[in-house]
């Protein structure tokens, strides 16, 4: 099918785009694409058993013949097949991923649904997905909520005051994301500011992070919010200052109130920088890694990212399938969040190119 | 921008100062308190007996008869060695960004004239890698990496974050390119040049400021980063960001979480320079992205 490109003689020939766009190709499908494919059959492994070496032990009362772990021999091995042991789709089925047979059981057990819901947040990998999905539902319309307000509010500031109030405004978005969880979690330690406050306002003595799960919940929610606004601040910020002028003049000699002028002249105005906010948030907060280290949350929540990270900072041996599993689910779980979005972008193009 | 929106009836004006007053306290306050903290001692930033000892430092008059201290830093700096992880930052963050810039101004460039369909395709790839969290790809390359005795040094980083930089690179300069006229290279292609001369002699002086914001993000992306340097990283090239992290997992033992404290207010320093002298290139970036991707 030919778009309107292939008559336009001025269009970058094929030969001439190979050239150009050849570095960024390669390094993108060697560190990305290939990458991938890696993490695919590194998912169908598992770790090489140890091998056991019958050793014969002899005291003053006799000989005694004992199992014991061959390292010399485990470590050979290891290194003829660095991928481990052929394991199908074991790892993704078992009791650190999908847990099939555990959610059977569970599923089916004679019990309400609240406690069903308490055993499968339970297991590993639901457990993060629950978090995950919980902070990409509540950051990312919270955040952009912030964001919007503090955009109208900027606007109506002084020109002069404008300036310094982005600047501050946009800290928490620039700043890195462990340094920022950090800053914020020593803040809410029991023994510093806001950990002390609340406290005091709960009026129980213990209350803290490393006690609470619904606590540690609501701060890396807040942590979230803190960090995201920003960027949908300034994207807001810049959009209103597109807004056509004349319709809002034309709707406020028509009587419109301000209510009645932002909804219906503003928000149509930027719904479109929102739905490009949505997007971009919703992929980085899917994402959620770094705060679950920085607040040390991982008793009480955990996500996918973490989970991956963990399975390949594990202390004896690295996981290598076990991680490779998680990525795949959450390369899966990406690429649905995507599809909406692909198509639109899709219909769009063909849309164009029809034209 | 019209009046209209601008001119507020005064109590809604206030209201709308007071929400704007409090979110800027909650956007900057940690960073004053953080940097106010990392000049106490541990029992002061972190007390038990009242929050307001961060102010006062009554203990940090104690223990070093100064109302502020330098332990911390000198703790970081000079005895955990955190100036290495600094140069290793340094390294990292200009390699990666310069490397970014080159590839990706060209491929951009390609993409932005080109309106064959495969050029589209690229695009979608871009965004679908742009959504991959990293630590995925992270699993992916530990064991190939460890195979090719290339992990632990700071080439191998450098390329990874390149790499996954690309994308949003990418359709960053792809969408500068596009608010060049194609008149421009045009003209030059008619007076004989090349398409990489009229590239490099007449797209790009006036695409200078496109590729200051873009450079800004790779610089950022490659700063803020933990899961590619964290991971790909040994010990003793570590960069900053994981340096941090190594702080946390060995304060308990010794009591000297000043030292993280004072480490990440070094870390943010050369942020906070950035955005002072950037804020205008940052923003127009963070649009570009919005209304043309």
């Amino acid at each position: 099918m030919p778009t309107h490109a292939e008559e336009d003689a001025r269009a970058v020939p094929h030969r001439t785009f190979a050239w150009f766009m050849l570095p960024s190709i390669l390094a993108m499908v060697l560190f990305i694409t290939l990458p991938v494919v890696s993490v695919v059959v590194q998912s169908l492994f598992v770790e090489h058993e140890r091998v056991m070496a019958l050793v014969e032990t002899c005291g003053p009362f006799g000989c005694s013949r004992e199992a014991r772990v061959d390292t010399a021999a485990t470590a050979a091995l290891q290194a003829a097949r660095p991928l481990g042991r052929f394991a199908g789709l074991s790892n993704y089925t078992d009791r650190n991923h999908l847990a099939l047979a555990e959610v059977g059981r569970i599923l089916g057990q004679e019990a309400t649904l609240g406690r069903k819901l308490a055993d499968l947040a339970n297991l590993p990998f639901y457990r993060a997905l629950a978090f995950t999905l919980t902070y990409c539902m509540v950051v990312t319309p919270l955040a952009m909520m912030l964001g919007f307000a503090v955009a109208l509010g900027v606007n109506a500031l002084p020109k002069l005051v404008r300036g310094p109030a982005i600047f501050l405004s946009i800290l928490p978005m620039i700043i890195t994301p462990l340094v920022g969880s950090l800053i914020l979690f020593w803040m809410f330690d029991p023994n510093g500011i806001l950990g002390a406050t609340i406290q005091w306002l709960a009026a129980d003595p213990r209350l803290s992070l490393r006690a609470s799960a619904t606590l540690t919940w609501i701060t890396l929610l807040t942590y979230g919010v803190w960090a995201h606004a920003p960027f949908s601040f300034v994207v807001f910020y810049a959009g209103l200052q597109t807004v056509p002028g004349d319709t809002l003049e034309s709707a406020m000699i028509d009587g419109a109130s301000r209510w009645e002028r932002i909804r219906h002249v503003v928000i149509p105005h930027l719904a479109p920088l929102a739905a490009f906010v949505a997007l971009v948030q919703l992929m980085d907060n899917f994402r959620v890694f770094e705060p679950i280290v920085g607040f040390s949350a991982e008793a009480n929540a955990t996500s996918l990212s973490w989970l991956i990270f963990n399975d390949l900072v594990s202390s004896d041996t690295q996981q290598f399938g076990a991680a490779g599993a998680t990525s795949i689910l959450t390369i899966a779980g990406v690429i649905v969040l995507l599809i909406p979005v692909l198509v639109r972008t899709w219909r769009d193009f063909n849309r164009k190119a029809a034209r | 921008m019209s009046t209209a929106l601008t001119r507020l009836p005064p109590n809604l004006r206030l209201i709308s100062a007071a929400l704007v007053a409090i979110w800027l306290i909650a956007a900057a306050f940690p960073f004053l308190w953080t940097v106010w903290g990392s000049f106490k001692v541990e029992a002061d930033f972190f007390s038990r007996q009242d929050w307001m000892s961060a102010l006062t430092g009554p203990r940090t008059r104690l223990q070093t008869g100064g109302a502020y201290t330098l332990d911390g830093y000198r703790g970081a700096w000079i005895e955990r060695e955190f100036w290495r992880a600094a140069v290793n930052t340094l390294i990292v963050t200009v390699s990666v960004t310069l490397i970014s810039l080159t590839i990706g101004t060209l491929g951009g460039y390609a993409l932005a004239r080109s309106g064959y369909r495969y050029a589209f395709w690229i695009l979608i790839a871009a965004l679908v890698f742009r959504a991959m969290p990293h630590i995925t790809l992270v699993s992916g390359y530990m064991l190939p990496f460890f195979e090719l005795n290339i992990w632990g040094v700071l080439p191998t980083t450098i390329i990874v974050l390149v790499a996954i930089n690309q994308p949003f690179t990418l359709w960053m300069l792809h969408s500068f390119f596009l608010s060049i006229p194609k008149d421009l290279d045009e003209s030059a292609l008619v007076d004989g040049c090349t398409r990489f001369e009229a590239f490099r002699l007449v797209v790009i002086p006036v695409m200078w400021p496109g590729v200051i914001t873009t450079g800004l993000f790779s610089f950022l992306l490659a700063y803020n980063d933990f899961a590619v340097t964290s991971m790909l990283l040994s010990q003793e090239n570590q960069t900053m960001v994981p340096k941090i992290a190594s702080f946390l997992g060995s304060i308990h033992e010794e009591g000297n979480v000043m030292f993280a404290v004072a480490a990440v207010v070094s870390a943010t320093v050369p942020l906070f320079i950035l955005v002072l002298f950037f804020q205008r290139q940052i923003v127009s970036g963070l649009t570009a992205g919005a209304v043309k991707g």
